[in-house]
């Protein structure tokens, strides 16, 4: 049954009041395939009834699991090839050269989803440093659910199915069950902790490098210069900024100077951007 | 220059799932019932597919033989060998990487799933 205009509007509000997130007209496909499970899990099999059952003052835990339901993304292992590849090859040798070597690298997946991103970054960094350098890997998310899968380090078979190198399988995984769980040496490496990007960030420490990524696209433009603003002010004077492919921040955000570094663009403050920046913390 | 595939399954349906699937990707595609077939079809062939989807179980030379016999033809050494099974343990995919497998999917598997390890592989149509 196709969503009443008044419910759509409603989803569309609370998405865009809780997370900043845009839900234009034509999307109310996504919202019913998205929110019809969340709908069945409490008796309900028709999606309005199921948000005025999320109306009610007492159901916040209903309104805040929409939220979520809208604000989760499909990810894979080692999603853009090109991007690990230009990382590895001509970014991490910039950080590396430009880094004493007892200091660890800091890396943030900011829309971490259920941790494909920054487990894949944890595989590139121990299989490029080994034992010689240490690295830290922070993982953010707004959604609650995603963040605690991301934390187990455990996945479906199908899951891992999605741009695994085998050889990362065997080395990095082990079979329990129908799942697979993460190692956990590699799991030391890597936190996670629950972050809205549309609201102020606290107690991130200064990062070498931030991956952004498919994410930008889902803000209005004051919601992107916000948090490109507040990304700069987390980054490293000369740390950098990776984007999805499809994203950039020209005409969001002209403090950033871009390069391209193989398959790679990434960002990083110029300048003069660190004193202004200074002035406006 | 178009990329060329065998899809090796003896389940016909399986075939016809992953030549879809190849074949959207812009893949020029062949299909053959088993380890045998598909030997018999690369003696055969002018020009050497590049990339084999390869099931295990099959009657006839299974898939783990046919990567050995492959491996051991240095007429084959440009063919990359994606083996596409429900053999799921770990013991299992690390003995077909030994054997000489490039990478290895796990059925069942998405459209998305089998383009990720093609492009893993450095296969992306046109190429």
């Amino acid at each position: 049954m196709a969503i009443a205009s008044t419910d759509f509007n409603y989803v569309a509000d609370l998405v865009r009041r809780e997370a900043a997130i845009v839900l234009e007209p034509g999307k109310e496909y996504l919202v019913e395939a998205r929110l019809l499970p969340l709908a069945r899990e409490v008796g309900h099999t028709d999606i309005g009834q199921y948000i005025r059952h999320a109306q009610q003052p007492a159901n916040r835990d209903q309104r805040w699991a929409i939220v979520e339901a809208l604000t989760t993304n499909e990810t894979s292992w080692f999603r853009d090839a090109a991007v690990f590849e230009g990382f590895r090859k001509e970014l991490l040798p910039r950080l590396l050269e430009t880094r004493p070597a007892h200091q660890p690298l800091r890396i943030w997946s900011a829309a971490a989803s259920t941790g494909q991103e920054a487990y894949s970054l944890a595989m590139l960094l121990t299989e490029e440093l080994g034992i010689s350098r240490k690295f830290e890997i922070v993982g953010t998310d707004i959604s609650r659910a995603v963040l605690a899968q991301a934390r187990a380090g455990r996945y479906t078979q199908m899951e891992m199915n999605r741009g695994l190198p085998a050889r990362h399988l065997v080395r990095y995984f082990a079979r329990t069950g129908t799942a697979w769980q993460v190692d956990p040496q590699l799991q030391r490496c890597v936190s996670f902790r629950e972050l809205n990007l549309a609201a102020p960030f606290s107690g991130l420490p200064r990062f070498d490098v931030v991956f952004l990524r498919n994410v930008l696209i889902y803000f209005d433009l004051s919601t992107k210069q916000t948090i490109l603003r507040r990304v700069r002010q987390t980054m490293a004077s000369d740390g950098w900024l990776v984007l999805g492919t499809a994203e950039t921040t020209r005409g969001i955000d002209e403090e950033f100077e871009h390069t391209r570094l193989g398959g790679l663009t990434a960002y990083r403050a110029s300048a003069e951007a660190p004193l202004e920046l200074t002035r406006r913390a | 220059m178009t990329v060329q595939a065998i899809v090796i399954d003896d389940s016909s349906a399986m075939r016809m799932i992953l030549r879809r699937i190849v074949t959207k990707l812009g893949f020029e595609v062949d299909e053959a019932v088993d380890g045998r077939d598909a030997l018999d079809k690369l003696n055969a062939a002018e020009q050497v597919p590049d990339v084999a989807l390869i099931d295990w179980n099959m009657p006839e030379m299974n898939g783990l033989e046919f990567i050995q016999a492959v491996r051991s033809d240095p007429r084959y050494s440009r063919l990359t060998l994606l083996m596409v099974t429900t053999e799921s343990e770990q013991s299992q995919i690390v003995r077909a990487l030994a054997a000489g497998a490039h990478e290895y999917l796990i059925k069942p598997f998405t459209p998305d799933a089998v383009a990720e390890k093609l492009e893993i592989l450095g296969l992306t149509a046109g190429v």
